[in-house]
């Protein structure tokens, strides 16, 4: 599994990653290449600075000490984001009132290249086959908040495909959803991931959702704690902690 | 009908009335989703010292108040934004702090007069010919801007994190949407007054939010409410002989309540 990442493009340099929120570090000298076609799962407790370090990658947030580069390029310089599609996480930051429908939310992705509401017809291509993508095209007229958390992470995803992305980055992608969609759901990333070479990064904290589909996982407690393949994870002193501890294997009990 | 033909200042009325009504309720829209429902109502403060302002030195009103209006606007922004002030406590002290200037201006330049209240509570049915042209030319820009920034303002107001993390420069682009809230001020006060413009740019967004089901719903049913609103109330005005900003504003807030009985009864 090495030998064969050793050979991939790196797509996202992590150096020396240090940041604070001015209490204390949340992270500390973080370091981890981000490969072509991974499908990395970046996992860690609660308040384990899993989000910012994706915040930091996006240059939402910019780091103390250290720096990103994407694609050879530091955040600042890098300005290809559309290639990066990031998909917040759900429950927090969606207004389930809001008025606009599927194929808005697709749309909005896509930087209008013509006049008003009106979309080429290349566009409509993208916007519809990544609907069909993720297996949403029979929902286009459906107002985004009368979905199923699920099907709105779908979405949201499709969003991230109409621009043609190398690489997902989905924030705990799997809160409040069922076991079965959510197996689902993975394959859907097996898929992307497999037949479009697209790239997957995920953060959760819970060790439970990291499944065959799953490659490679860095775990982050502050300090990267483990960086390697889902196979040695899983024989790692790391995980079997992990496992013991118990609540990270459950959802979300504060 | 015939006096429409018949009257200069009738078709005047409708021309601007009609202008103004498009880029209120266009914006209204984002406003209302980006929870600044109450901008339109502090800047209207605002834009009365604007106003006095320009009574007070006796240089042309309107076009004081849109410089102090702008200005206004981007200040209460960047207090909202950098000086840490939660939610709405910068507009509700530029709206009231606007309006004492105001009543100091207007006290030192003894102004207390016909032209104050036509600021106040609108005079649409005698708006003059180069303000229509001004109100017009503005309300088109207001309407342009908005239109070509479509897809970034959509993205942006219904998830901004993720419009910012794929590129949107949505600082910018809210200085963009703050400016034209001020200047949309400005007009909609010549419509309706500047005691009542806030309710043209949120009773109409308002209403059409009640039975949208997508963005381009929401934006069609709300321009559609604000032109109706406003065609219908100087009607009324002119037929009534009643006030024309107070029907605008109260047949608007009628197809709200029409509205959203409607809206709870499908959902």
């Amino acid at each position: 599994m090495d030998s064969v990442a050793a050979e991939r493009e790196i797509l996202i340099a992590i150096q020396n990653v240090t940041y604070s929120y001015g209490y204390g570090d949340v992270l500390k000298d973080i370091s981890f290449p981000i490969n072509q076609e991974d499908f990395l799962a970046i996992i860690g407790p609660n308040g384990s600075g899993k989000t910012t370090l994706l915040k930091i990658i996006l240059g939402l947030l910019k780091p103390r000490l250290g720096k990103v580069k994407i694609m050879g390029k530091t955040v600042e310089e890098f300005a290809d984001w559309k290639k990066i599609g990031y998909i917040p996480q759900q429950a927090t930051h969606i207004d389930s009132l809001f008025p606009v429908s599927v194929k808005e939310v697709v749309a909005m992705g896509i930087p209008s290249s013509r006049w008003f509401l009106r979309r080429t017809r290349e566009e409509e291509g993208r916007i519809s086959r990544s609907l069909q993508q993720v297996g949403m095209e029979k929902y286009n007229n459906r107002r985004i908040g009368n979905l199923s958390a699920g099907q709105q992470q779908r979405v949201f995803i499709a969003r991230a495909l109409a621009n043609h992305p190398k690489i997902l980055m989905l924030d705990e992608p799997t809160t409040g959803v069922d076991a079965q969609t959510q197996g689902h759901f993975f394959e859907m990333l097996h898929r992307l991931n497999r037949e479009e070479g697209i790239t997957i990064v995920l953060i959760t904290h819970e060790v439970g959702i990291i499944n065959k589909h799953v490659a490679q996982v860095a775990c982050l407690n502050q300090t990267l704690v483990y960086h390697g393949s889902h196979d040695e994870f899983c024989r790692s002193d790391e995980f079997k902690r992990m496992l013991a501890d118990g609540h990270h294997l459950v959802s979300h009990h504060h | 009908m015939e006096a429409f033909f018949l009257y200069g200042f009738l078709q005047r009325a409708f021309l601007a009335g009609i202008f103004v009504a498009i880029a209120c309720a266009l914006l209204g829209i984002f406003l209302i989703l980006r929870r600044d429902a109450m901008i339109g109502h502090g800047l209207a403060h605002v834009t009365f010292a604007g106003v006095a302002l320009g009574l007070f030195l006796n240089v042309m009103p309107l076009v004081v108040a849109l410089f102090v209006a702008v200005a206004a606007s981007l200040v209460i922004m960047k207090l909202k934004v950098k000086a840490g002030l939660h939610g709405d406590t910068a507009i509700a002290i530029f709206s009231s702090v606007g309006f004492a200037l105001g009543i100091l201006l207007v006290t030192l330049s003894q102004s207390f007069n016909v032209d104050l209240f036509s600021y106040l509570f609108g005079e649409i049915l005698a708006i003059e010919a180069a303000e229509v042209l001004f109100s017009i030319v503005l309300a088109f820009v207001v309407v342009l801007l908005i239109v070509a920034n479509y897809h970034k303002f959509m993205y942006m107001t219904f998830d901004r994190e993720s419009a910012k993390a794929s590129g949107v420069k949505v600082e910018r682009l809210d200085s963009l949407l703050t400016v034209l809230t001020a200047v949309t001020v400005v007009l909609g006060m010549k419509v309706v007054g500047i005691l009542l413009v806030s309710a043209l740019m949120v009773i109409p967004a308002a209403a059409g939010l009640q039975v949208a089901s997508s963005f381009k719903q929401a934006i069609i049913y709300s321009i559609c409410i604000s032109v109706i609103s406003v065609v219908f109330g100087l009607v009324f005005a002119f037929l009534l002989d009643l006030p024309a900003s107070g029907s605008i504003v109260i047949l608007s807030f009628l197809a709200f309540g029409i509205l959203f009985v409607f809206g709870r009864a499908r959902r």
